[in-house]
């Protein structure tokens, strides 16, 4: 059985209320920690939204958001490389679309290194270990963290 | 000029406060006797009936408040027997729990006259019909109107609250000549009118409507007269008086409250003082005739004043302006009181939120529109934005449940939520009335 922990991304998910200027208090509170953003994305609901963010140090940025008020939970992500030409993105969502593997919701980034998927999925075990046995690459946390 | 009962209407003054004395001292034997609330009530006060000699003597006696309803939930202070109740009405508490009022057969003849009698005084009678858009049911506004209006011979249109397009159909396809509702309803409803291409002042036979159930004002009354070619009489009640009781007459200077039914004081809220004509204060009613639950000093909250004279329309009984304020921070949403307390009842039911929270009251076209901000605490917080919706859902729930009308609720994030020390202000009205 193949370990999967590895491939599991700690990723902050803090609670925004809808108004100006919560994602730049939540973005300078994480600078005056040096913590890096490597990745992020906004889910709007009625009248609030959650940040999602993959950081360099999440306890750090937890410690930090937490302290200055703001709901904050961990949540696991995995992380998949993408090509970066068309059909890129096809190849891994047909993937996990055969694996019968759900997408709660996705995000991407497109780095020196290539481009990125960012999943959270329903069932995180079973996706790392369909995505390696199609040969696709996985990226470990500590890539990130 | 028509008068239901125009040997009480137009009774001298000197003879009708005979009459409210006689009520009074009658009144106040039967509860000693029969009321062991309120036996015990005066024991405290150290009054007896005895001292009672003089009308003003109703200064000796002490006051009744909401909570001792809620305090005796449901039927504690009822003098009446079952066998003698002909029915219930229930509204929501100041917590929680409801407050229940039952009515006698003279109960409810008595407030179906007071309304024959005050409906006749604006001029509705035979051959009007008048749509009932208050709520029916365990509302009182409902079916007090509807009773009172069939005593006098006018058509009721039982339509009671919502589906306003079919409203105004039914008023244009029955020629409703009177409406009875919330004044803001009213305006909502002009409104929805007009998107259909209905204009009430030329497509319809409304010429006049019967507002009450929520604070309005002047400037209110001279839009809905104006813009839909009405008049707008002012309409007073409670639950506790029965359920709407006193209305405006053709003079619109006050609606006139029948002094063989109830006794009115005007009292400075803060020294307790008794406060004379043209003076705003609360006011406290004294129901003279109510047998099943009488309520004697009755401290409703309202601010208002009085006026004393003999109206131009020749009614003797004394006159009161329109409730402009509260003494206390219940709010009127779409004619609902709505306390403060009772949403901090029913969040803590919810522990996923804090208890703290934040009411915004706003007017949106022309109906109440009411926020209630809560805080998500950081135990439920999780990233999936569908639990979020859920705790939203629940507590929109919760609170609807508990306060009989929709309220619309925002998770905000914890601790932002102004915090108070002593008197909480939770509440920010921006109601232009």
């Amino acid at each position: 059985m193949m370990k999967t922990g590895r491939y599991l991304i700690k990723q902050i998910s803090v609670f925004s209320e809808n108004r100006p200027g919560r994602l730049a208090a939540i973005a300078k509170a994480l600078e005056e920690e040096n913590v890096n953003i490597l990745a992020f994305s906004i889910a709007e609901a009625d009248g609030f939204g959650v940040v999602r963010a993959l950081v360099d140090n999440p306890k750090k940025a937890h410690e930090k958001l937490t302290g200055i008020g703001f709901n904050v939970a961990f949540t696991d992500v995995i992380a998949v490389k993408m090509r970066d030409t068309p059909g890129g993105l096809y190849e891994i969502a047909k993937m996990l679309g055969d694996g019968q593997i759900n997408i709660e919701y996705s995000y991407a980034y497109s780095g020196k290194e290539g481009a990125v998927l960012i999943l959270r999925v329903d069932d995180a075990d079973q996706a790392v270990r369909l995505i390696a046995s199609c040969g696709a690459t996985l990226l470990e946390s500590s890539v990130f963290q | 000029m028509m008068f239901w009962d125009p040997r009480i209407e137009e009774m001298p003054r000197e003879e009708l406060q005979r009459l409210q004395y006689r009520l009074l001292k009658t009144l106040v034997y039967r509860l000693y006797s029969f009321s062991p609330f309120y036996h015990d009530r005066m024991k405290k006060a150290g009054v007896h009936p005895d001292d009672i000699n003089v009308l003003a003597d109703i200064r000796k006696l002490p006051f009744m408040y909401k909570r001792d309803l809620r305090d005796n939930y449901p039927d504690k202070i009822f003098v009446a027997g079952q066998d003698d109740l002909v029915r219930y009405h229930v509204s929501s508490g100041t917590t929680g729990k409801p407050t229940v009022v039952g009515y006698t057969r003279n109960d409810l003849d008595n407030w179906t006259a007071s309304l024959a009698r005050g409906l006749t005084s604006c001029g509705l009678g035979r051959g009007d019909v008048l749509q009932v858009s208050y709520g029916y049911g365990l509302f009182t506004g409902g079916l007090g109107l509807h009773y009172g209006a069939e005593r006098l011979g006018a058509t009721v249109l039982p339509t009671s609250v919502g589906n306003t397009e079919r409203q105004i159909e039914l008023m244009q396809d029955l020629h409703t000549t009177a409406i009875a509702c919330t004044p803001s309803y009213l305006l909502h409803m002009g409104e929805v009118a007009e998107k259909m291409g209905v204009n009430i002042r030329d497509d319809t036979s409304l010429r006049m409507g019967i507002l009450g159930a929520e604070p309005w004002t002047d400037t209110m009354k001279a839009r809905i007269e104006e813009w839909l070619g009405i008049k707008a009489y002012d309409i007073y009640g409670t639950s506790e008086l029965s359920g709407p009781m006193f209305s405006e007459c053709s003079e619109q200077k006050g609606f006139h409250v029948w002094g063989d039914l109830a006794f009115i004081e005007v009292l400075d809220p803060e020294t307790g003082e008794s406060l004379g004509p043209g003076e705003k204060g609360e006011l406290v009613v004294t129901m003279l005739q109510k047998e099943a639950l009488p309520m004697i000093r009755y401290k409703i909250g309202d601010i208002t004043s009085y006026e004393d004279g003999v109206c131009a329309c020749g009614r003797t009984h004394p006159r009161v302006m329109r409730i402009s304020g509260r003494v206390d921070d219940m709010l009127i949403i779409r004619g609902i009181n709505v306390f403060p307390s009772q949403i901090e009842y029913a969040l803590m039911t919810v522990p996923e939120v804090g208890q703290h929270f934040q009411i915004i009251v706003d007017r949106k076209g022309a109906l109440d529109d009411m926020l209630v901000r809560v805080e998500v605490s950081r135990e439920s917080f999780s990233d999936k934005i569908t639990d979020l919706m859920g705790i939203r859902k629940n507590v929109e729930h919760k609170l609807r449940n508990t306060l009989n009308v929709a309220v619309n609720v925002e998770l905000v994030e914890p601790g932002s939520l102004p915090r108070f020390e002593g008197k909480a202000k939770r509440v920010i009205d921006r109601r232009q009335l």
